[in-house]
């Protein structure tokens, strides 16, 4: 698993990329109480704001982390935001996505470099 | 403001819970506890939260004619305000426009105001140069902790019998585990309540023991916005300021008729003349139809795509169950039932202007 300084975690699967954010974004962030994703086909570049992401403080956009195409969305997320909270690293994934350039995922960090980022 | 934040009496408590500290008006105030906003929210409607509002100016007026003095600044009838009773109010100014809003308590030998922590430095001075004959004192030495929701009667009656007997908007001192406390029945979250202010020495001690309290849990500054919100309730700063009118701002209700007919207050010609004639923009409650929350600055438009206002609060109610707004809209616009879109990162998302609250209020009367 890769992580991000954006606090995503990547995870490569055969058919692409899952994309989520981390405990830590999970527990800053407070109770989720709305989720916008992207639509299964979009294209995105890196950097692109592709989720909408709102807890009971504030309103925060999530970056693609990678260049690539949209292969599948939790759409469970938008119907039980909560549960960005219950389960941020396993069941409440954002998104999956296809990579143009699976070296970008070289860029990021692994989980102990992560760790210390948010000591 | 670049003042190192001040602490409350109760600051080594808060830190002790777990309260995340941020900086409000000045204070380092809890803005939640490991609870988390949802939980304290919910917890506050179904049984009792405890929230340090001491950031609040707290001040004593003395004098022969108080009452009748501050009418010369609000437009509140507080001359015939009864011993043991407190009111809402607020300050206008010479355009009609709400300066701060206040809560005032006529206790018998002297009166007692509260004000916003962000206009203290405002509001004391206005009434020093205004009271004429009357004594202005602000006090530094208690502590304000509010305990809010429907066991708030017994949180606050194990150890005060007397709040038992109060009713909505009553004011007392009372004996609290031997300290002298001020116990006032009324609060900022549409639920029954008290706010009680206490010699700071003793805050600690008091607050630990509400919260030993089965019901009791603390609660910070965030939950506290999402139940004002709820509540229908203005925030200073956010819905009405130094240009919103109290009739635009939907608070006519708060000016007895003696002073709507009488006036006498700062900004009575434009504020008398809204209250007959209607005012162009009006405070609304809005409720949008998606998941969405519409937040402070969010546009609104009418059905044919026209600008008619803006959000002024808005967020997630968490014992709604979906996001809540107020906001000004056109008073063309302002009719409970109208359709409206609110445009949201660029997007317009439905919505419909409701009656406030968008939760009963739940005062004992």
């Amino acid at each position: 698993m890769k992580f991000t300084e954006e606090h995503e975690w990547l995870r490569v699967e055969d058919d692409g990329v899952v994309v989520g954010i981390t405990a830590h974004a999970a527990e800053q962030l407070g109770d989720v109480v709305f989720l916008e994703l992207p639509e299964v086909g979009d294209t995105v570049s890196k950097d692109d704001e592709i989720c909408v992401i709102e807890s009971v403080k504030a309103a925060s956009d999530i970056l693609s982390p990678l260049d690539g195409e949209i292969v599948e969305v939790n759409d469970m997320l938008t119907e039980e935001p909560g549960k960005v909270n219950d389960d941020p690293m396993g069941d409440a994934w954002f998104f999956k996505i296809k990579p143009d350039d699976a070296s970008q995922m070289d860029d990021y960090m692994d989980e102990a470099v992560y760790n210390k980022f948010i000591g | 403001m670049t003042d190192t934040p001040k602490r409350t009496p109760l600051y080594d408590l808060h830190v002790e819970l777990g309260g995340k500290m941020v900086d409000f008006a000045g204070w380092e105030m809890p803005v939640q506890y490991p609870m988390g906003i949802m939980g304290e929210h919910k917890h506050c409607r179904e049984k009792a939260a405890l929230f340090d509002v001491s950031h609040m100016g707290q001040v004593i007026l003395k004098g022969d004619d108080v009452g009748t003095q501050l009418e010369t600044l609000c437009p509140q009838a507080f001359a015939t305000l009864k011993e043991g009773k407190a009111r809402y109010g607020f300050f206008t100014n010479d355009a009609g426009g709400i300066m701060d809003d206040l809560i005032v308590s006529n206790a018998g030998s002297y009166w007692f105001v509260v004000v916003n922590a962000a206009l203290r430095h405002q509001d004391i001075p206005h009434m020093q140069a205004n009271l004429a004959g009357v004594d202005i004192t602000e006090i530094f030495d208690r502590a304000l902790i509010a305990v809010q929701g429907p066991s708030a009667e017994d949180v606050v009656g194990a150890l005060c019998p007397a709040a038992r007997d109060m009713t909505f908007m009553e004011t007392i001192m009372a004996d609290i585990m031997g300290a002298t406390c001020r116990v006032s029945r009324l609060g900022y979250t549409g639920e029954d309540g008290y706010e009680i202010s206490i010699p700071e020495d003793r805050a600690e001690e008091i607050a630990r023991a509400f919260l030993a309290h089965e019901d009791c849990e603390p609660a910070g500054l965030g939950a506290r916005d999402s139940l004002r919100l709820e509540a229908g309730l203005c925030l200073y700063g956010n819905d009405i300021d130094q240009t919103t009118s109290p009739i635009e701002a939907s608070l006519t209700w708060a000016i007895q008729k003696r002073r709507r007919e009488e006036g006498g207050f700062p900004g009575a010609a434009r504020i008398q003349k809204e209250i007959s004639e209607g005012a162009a923009k009006k405070l609304v409650g809005i409720k949008p139809e998606g998941r969405a929350p519409a937040r402070q600055g969010v546009e609104v438009q009418c059905a044919n795509g026209h600008t008619i206002g803006a959000i002024t609060s808005g967020g997630f109610g968490p014992t709604v169950g979906g996001p809540v707004a107020m906001g000004y809209v056109s008073t063309n616009h302002a009719t409970p039932g109208e359709k409206v879109n609110l445009i949201i990162r660029g997007k317009a998302q439905p919505a419909e202007i409701v009656t406030l609250p968008f939760v009963q209020q739940n005062y004992k009367r």
